[in-house]
């Protein structure tokens, strides 16, 4: 029975450093998104409720308020798990990763497709610690790789970057269909 | 037989068993890898399927699907790290195995049962497959409104210590879907002026965000591992005529995986927990559990390998998905206008028919390819996680921008992608936020299209099948406030796992 109870425990969620933090900025979004149902979701005169087309966005917001409530009481009733700030500022470090994969997107247009991948897999590499040659040429050759078999076999619309148009016609219209 | 016959028609294509083929074996490459799993890569093919014929696009997303979990209980036999969250049950004996000096063993009892699992449930859905076709008409507007709202339900309920939390994001999802033009009415609703968001939130962007920028970010945010393995050797073969003996558990902990598959939102883990605690009741040596047990193991892994195929059940037969993988695999149908539900099972048995035959012939190419190519795999398993990240980031980009070329869904993304690994770190579940996108449009369509014929509330209820899921829903309500009460009068130890932590975070 005592290993039955443990298997029990093994499949619960618990509680980690730094939920209170998010329990509050959610409730706060889930707050500010009920002041606005009004002017956002505005109810129309006349009609069912079931079929209003502000029934299921004023549902779901209040349900988001009801239950972020309930969320930040049960995390404000429990025992504080030491590591909060340390714990936010992990959260906040992700946002450099997002930064990282916005200017692949943003170069990508420039350099082309094949360009842009080769330099970021090496780029992103180097920022993760790695200075090995042959790590850096390996991930350039995987970069190769992802290009080949999404655009050039599976044929994904990706556009061609600037620099193409400086190329000669024949290859910039090989790289445009296949890099 | 017709029926039969069409289906393997269908299947002789080229193009569906080379998808088959690659879907299959990298299925099963990304399950063994701590830190990709399915989920990873379905939401970056996804876009990339959208070209291909309907069958091929989800043959190949169905054989990641099915095989990622034979690839997962590879690192979670050798090193103790489920290579998917659903092989995290199989640690519990298939580790201590290793340490006994039983890796082989361990190893060969994992495929079998993951092959026997998932052999058994698509017989016992091809053998349910013609009632399936008669009850499916039964379930009109009324029918899948309610059945979408037990789903929603058991996704909030099925989170064990998270209830709040799966519930706030049950309906965060339920309102990001309704972000943007009205289609009744034409009014905008929250879109706070901007047009970038009248088009709303695409749940692509939402899952590529979710699912896979987050694990590249967290990957790449987190200490770097380099997983160390040691090669596997002598035959593997051995595992089916072990698994003879043990037919017993392998037998009902498939038939928990189908039947748990079925229900939307409860899927492999409970599935696992019930075939689990079955096993270990009705064992000889009931104390073995947990330090190498061979009827643990085997009831771990064929109730999660029985799970894909039954979950493709309600996705058919009445256009509701389960869980994540079923609910991304759903946006193929609709791209391409083939609209799951009881017509697609009544008028297209064939399609449904290769489906279940693709399933089949993926369990017998991945079993084959595991016994020639454990060890291969095990150098794979120890790839650095950062330069997995790196990668990740990548193929995400394809993912999103593939999609329709725009920045703005590359932005929502990568904020989706910051959200997710807030949520991973927090061991707080991705998976209600999707299923409350997808189940909360199907509820608003449904609801609306049920109104004419509905003048009181008893009339949501008044024919059998909706009947029936109202009481289902009363039923699952009325345990869960009886859970309540037991827990508050005998409260349970407080022993944290990492048993959500170990994949996608979640699950």
């Amino acid at each position: 029975m005592t290993r039955l109870k443990g298997l029990q425990e093994l499949f619960k969620r618990y509680r980690r450093p730094g939920d209170i933090v998010f329990a509050w900025m959610f409730l706060a979004l889930s707050l500010f998104l009920l002041s606005q149902l009004g002017t956002q979701a505005p109810w129309k005169t006349g009609g069912k409720t079931f079929t209003q087309p502000a029934f299921w966005p004023s549902i779901s917001v209040m349900l988001m308020v009801f239950f972020a409530a309930l969320h930040l009481l049960s995390s404000a009733l429990s025992p504080r798990i030491l590591g909060r700030w340390s714990e936010v500022f992990q959260w906040v470090r992700a946002l450099e990763y997002a930064g990282w994969f916005m200017a692949y997107v943003l170069v990508v247009l420039q350099l082309g497709y094949l360009g842009t991948t080769m330099l970021f897999a090496v780029l992103l590499s180097l920022r993760a610690g790695y200075r090995n040659w042959r790590v850096l040429f390996s991930m350039s050759g995987m970069a190769i790789v992802i290009v080949v078999l999404f655009k050039s076999f599976l044929q994904v619309k990706i556009p061609g970057g600037a620099v193409y148009e400086l190329l000669p016609s024949g290859l910039r219209a090989f790289m445009l269909t296949y890099f | 037989m017709d029926v039969l016959t069409s289906a393997v028609t269908l299947l002789m294509d080229w193009q569906v068993l080379l998808a088959l083929l690659v879907g299959s074996i990298g299925g099963v490459i990304i399950g063994a890898i701590p830190g990709v799993g399915a989920a990873v890569a379905i939401a970056i093919l996804l876009p990339a399927t959208f070209a291909m014929p309907p069958l091929v696009g989800l043959v190949m997303l169905l054989g990641i699907y099915g095989s990622s979990m034979y690839g997962g209980a590879l690192p979670a036999v050798l090193i103790n790290t489920p290579g998917t969250a659903v092989n995290a049950l199989t640690t519990y004996d298939g580790y201590p195995m290793t340490q006994n000096g039983e890796a082989r063993r361990a190893v060969a009892l994992a495929y079998s049962a993951s092959f026997f699992g998932g052999v058994f449930s698509i017989i016992c859905l091809m053998l349910l497959a013609p009632l399936l076709a008669k009850v499916a008409p039964h379930f009109g507007s009324r029918e899948i409104f309610l059945a979408a709202l037990l789903g929603i339900i058991l996704v909030v309920l099925a989170h064990r210590g998270q209830v709040f939390a799966a519930g706030m994001l049950a309906s965060f999802g339920i309102f990001l879907q309704t972000i943007g033009l009205e289609p009744i009415t034409y009014s905008r609703q929250f879109t706070f002026g901007q047009t970038w968001l009248t088009s709303g939130v695409d749940l692509i962007v939402v899952v590529l965000g979710l699912f896979a920028l987050s694990q590249a970010f967290l990957l790449l945010v987190q200490p770097d591992e380099t997983p160390k393995i040691k090669s596997v050797s002598g035959s593997l073969l051995s595992g089916l005529k072990e698994l003879w003996l043990y037919k017993r558990v392998a037998t009902v902990s498939s038939g928990f995986g189908v039947l748990m598959g079925m229900i939307p939102g409860v899927g492999e883990f409970t599935a696992q927990f019930m075939s689990y605690t079955y096993a270990q009741k009705t064992s000889k040596t009931p104390e073995l559990f947990g330090k190498g047990a061979p009827e643990g193991l085997i009831a771990s892994e064929a109730a999660n390998n029985a799970v894909p195929a039954a979950a493709m059940i309600p996705l058919l037969a009445l256009g509701i998905p389960g869980e994540a993988l079923t609910a991304m695999m759903l946006t193929v149908f609709y791209v391409h206008n083939v609209i799951p539900g009881p017509q697609l099972f009544q008028g297209q048995m064939d399609f449904v028919m290769a489906l279940y035959l693709a399933l089949l012939v993926l369990n017998v190419i991945v079993l084959v390819f595991l016994i020639f190519s454990t060890n291969v795999l095990t150098r794979i398993i120890e790839l650095p996680t950062r330069l997995i990240g790196v990668t990740i980031l990548l193929l995400g980009f394809v993912g999103v921008y593939s999609l329709r070329n725009s920045l703005t869904d590359c932005a929502l993304a990568a904020g989706f992608g910051v959200f997710g690994v807030i949520l991973k770190r927090l061991n707080l579940p991705i998976v209600p936020i999707i299923l409350g996108m997808v189940l909360g449009g199907i509820m608003e369509t449904k609801l609306r299209s049920a109104m004419p014929r509905v003048k009181t509330p008893w009339d949501m209820i008044d024919r059998p099948i909706s009947m029936i899921i109202f009481v289902m829903i009363l039923l699952v309500i009325g345990l869960h406030i009886r859970t309540l009460i037991r827990d508050w009068r005998n409260p349970p130890r407080d022993v944290d796992t990492d048993i959500h932590l170990t994949q996608e975070g979640d699950l």
